[in-house]
């Protein structure tokens, strides 16, 4: 979030507070009639999520007086402790957790190693494949979904993690990112390597691995948020509730449990939490992702 | 891995036929080891489970007892099915909706934040944020805040001294907030790309034409807007994409209810599958609506190959 705490308005008021070379031009910048404009507007989007915090402290009595009341008492932390307590969602938390982070970290193992070969080595079949691979990108997840599900149940996987780390383990678009990154580094860096006599895995990891880390970002960042915030294909394959993921579990915890709502509330912010976190900690990460496949696409 | 003995000459390029071919085929192997993860899991469960699809389709099947051949029948019922017209037209609805208005709002979103005011790295975080907040979350968030009884839209409503709305229990409202929630979460993602290209637009050409006297609104249309045309090629047919897959916030809020008023074509799909157990009519649909998205992507991969042959065109005759 932002640094500054003084008012727009006021800014002009001190200029000598500080010499004018040492501030950035953009905190010195007037008030603008467009933050008439803009910042109702923020607050809307933002109110939503600043209300299920709130809510997420509200008592079940609070919730259920008539009209409802839009802000909480006090901090009642007893939604938090009937989910943490008693339910599944501990077991949920953990389910998702172990699924994106294999989902996160087999991506980047099989998205750097088929992306360098697809980039860097020439091999029979090579560029058949890449086109299969562009292909998939296409394809629609409910064209796949039925087969995907067969194919899982004569796996035996139906209703165990492996069901939604399988599919998930590696994606074309990991592949295919991370091979237009490695195209775009010069060769004659990892030349003067192969002549050195390194081995491939070896130029891999300690020449190019290093330089491909804005990619690798990428390609972790929008895995987790996929796998994470996933709920069709786990709706899918799990039927038993000690394998739900939270996405799952949320719903059918909300289905069941109509009268405590302080109990959703909050097993929905330990659900949006993670995601929010890793998104305001990772901000510029998230956005370059996200707007680098926008402009290239 | 092992080493080959090392080689007395300083290159090892140019060396003896047999030893180079002997060097591509040991590359071929590595290559081959490298991408089979990928090509096993992309093969595996994309290009087979795509024609297993069509093949389905052609079937009845339950998912659980053999299935047996019914050659188009599937697609027969499925022209006449009343509840695949309404899961059609609802999500037509919702795409024809919700994919201008999302882009639009991004548009004019970015155009207001595309200058020298404060606060712009903190807007754009609250316009982004929602994006990131699952369909799931979502759902559940506004189930309670539209809440018939419960919820604190119908509070305030009260307090202003409204009636109480039936919000998403009401056919003919359900569709409509069903897309000013997707609204208010896809926007963000318009905003933060249409952004990003605005800063790409060549400071130059838009004082050159000032210097014209050209007025705003001439700059935007004449330089602002074509310039990030593409973008909104790409955001089109994104959103477009999006939005006929609509499904999980379907699920968690309305279930394609009340009476089917929110039924789209995805959830049509899971529910023959999944629930009904007829997989191969799921199937049917599915293909249904793949041929549909096929038609923004061929459009897409026109559009970007006439506009490469143009640039090409260009750099040609300059």
């Amino acid at each position: 979030m932002t640094t500054t705490t003084h008012l727009p308005g006021t800014t002009g008021r001190r200029p000598l507070a500080r010499p004018v070379e040492a501030d950035r031009p953009r905190r010195r910048l007037p008030f603008s009639a467009w933050h008439l404009l803009l910042a109702p507007l923020a607050v809307l989007f933002a109110l939503p999520l600043v209300w299920l915090l709130l809510s997420s402290f509200m008592s079940d009595a609070q919730f259920n007086r008539f009209p409802t009341e839009l802000l909480p008492d006090g901090i009642d932390l007893s939604g938090y402790r009937y989910v943490l307590g008693n339910g599944m969602f501990p077991r949920w938390l953990l389910n998702s957790v172990i699924v994106s982070t294999v989902a996160v970290a087999s991506n980047l193992v099989f998205g750097v190693l088929g992306g360098y070969a697809f980039a860097r080595m020439r091999f029979a079949g090579s560029r058949l494949l890449l086109m299969l691979m562009l292909a998939t990108m296409a394809v629609p997840f409910q064209l796949t979904m039925i087969p995907t599900f067969l194919v899982m149940k004569k796996l035996g996987l139906i209703d165990t993690l492996g069901a939604l780390i399988v599919p998930s383990l590696v994606t074309p678009f990991a592949v295919f990112l991370l091979r237009q990154f490695f195209l775009s580094l010069p060769r004659e860096l990892e030349e003067a390597a192969w002549i050195d006599g390194c081995a491939r895995l070896r130029v891999l990891w300690s020449i190019v691995l290093p330089l491909a880390r804005p990619a690798l970002a990428t390609v972790a960042v929008l895995t987790f948020l996929t796998t994470w915030n996933d709920l069709s294909w786990p709706l899918i394959a799990i039927n038993h509730d000690t394998q739900y993921t939270l996405q799952l579990g949320l719903t059918t915890f909300q289905g069941t449990h109509h009268t405590r709502w302080s109990a959703v509330m909050a097993g929905n912010v330990i659900t949006v939490l993670p995601v929010l976190l890793a998104f305001l900690f990772a901000q510029k990460t998230f956005i370059r992702s996200l707007t680098a496949t926008g402009l290239k696409g | 891995m092992p080493r080959l003995p090392t080689p007395v000459t300083v290159s090892p390029v140019r060396s003896d036929p047999r030893a180079l071919r002997r060097r591509h085929r040991r590359e071929a192997a590595t290559a081959w080891a490298f991408v089979s993860p990928s090509v096993l899991v992309i093969i595996g469960l994309s290009v087979v489970p795509v024609l297993w699809s069509l093949l389905l389709s052609f079937r009845a099947d339950d998912l659980v007892t053999p299935s047996r051949w019914v050659g188009l029948d599937n697609y027969h019922a499925l022209v006449q099915d009343p509840h695949f017209h309404e899961a059609v037209r609802n999500t037509l609805v919702y795409t024809l909706l919700y994919v201008p208005l999302s882009i639009a709002a991004g548009l004019a979103l970015a155009l207001a934040l595309n200058r020298r005011i404060r606060f712009v790295g903190l807007y754009r975080t609250l316009f982004f944020v929602p994006f990131v907040v699952s369909a799931t979350a979502q759902g559940v968030l506004f189930s309670f805040v539209l809440d018939p009884e419960f919820g604190a839209a119908n509070s305030v409503l009260h307090r202003l001294g409204i009636s109480s709305q039936g919000f998403l229990t009401d056919p003919s409202q359900a569709l409509y907030l069903l897309i000013v929630i997707s609204l208010w979460s896809g926007t963000g993602l318009c905003t933060v790309i249409y952004l990003a290209a605005l800063q790409d637009v060549p400071k130059e050409l838009i004082e050159a034409a000032r210097l014209d006297g050209a007025e705003h609104r001439h700059v935007l249309r004449h330089v602002t807007l074509p310039t990030v045309a593409p973008v909104t090629v790409f955001l089109l047919l994104w959103q477009t994409i999006q939005a006929l897959q609509v499904f999980d916030l379907v699920y968690v809020t309305t279930k394609g209810g009340p009476l089917g008023s929110t039924t789209v074509i995805v959830y049509f799909i899971w529910e023959q599958a999944f629930k009904n157990f007829t997989a191969g009519y799921g199937a049917a649909a599915a293909y249904v609506l793949a041929l549909a998205l096929l038609v923004p992507a061929v459009v897409l991969r026109l559009v970007r190959s006439g506009r490469e042959r143009h640039t090409r065109k260009e750099a040609a005759t300059s």
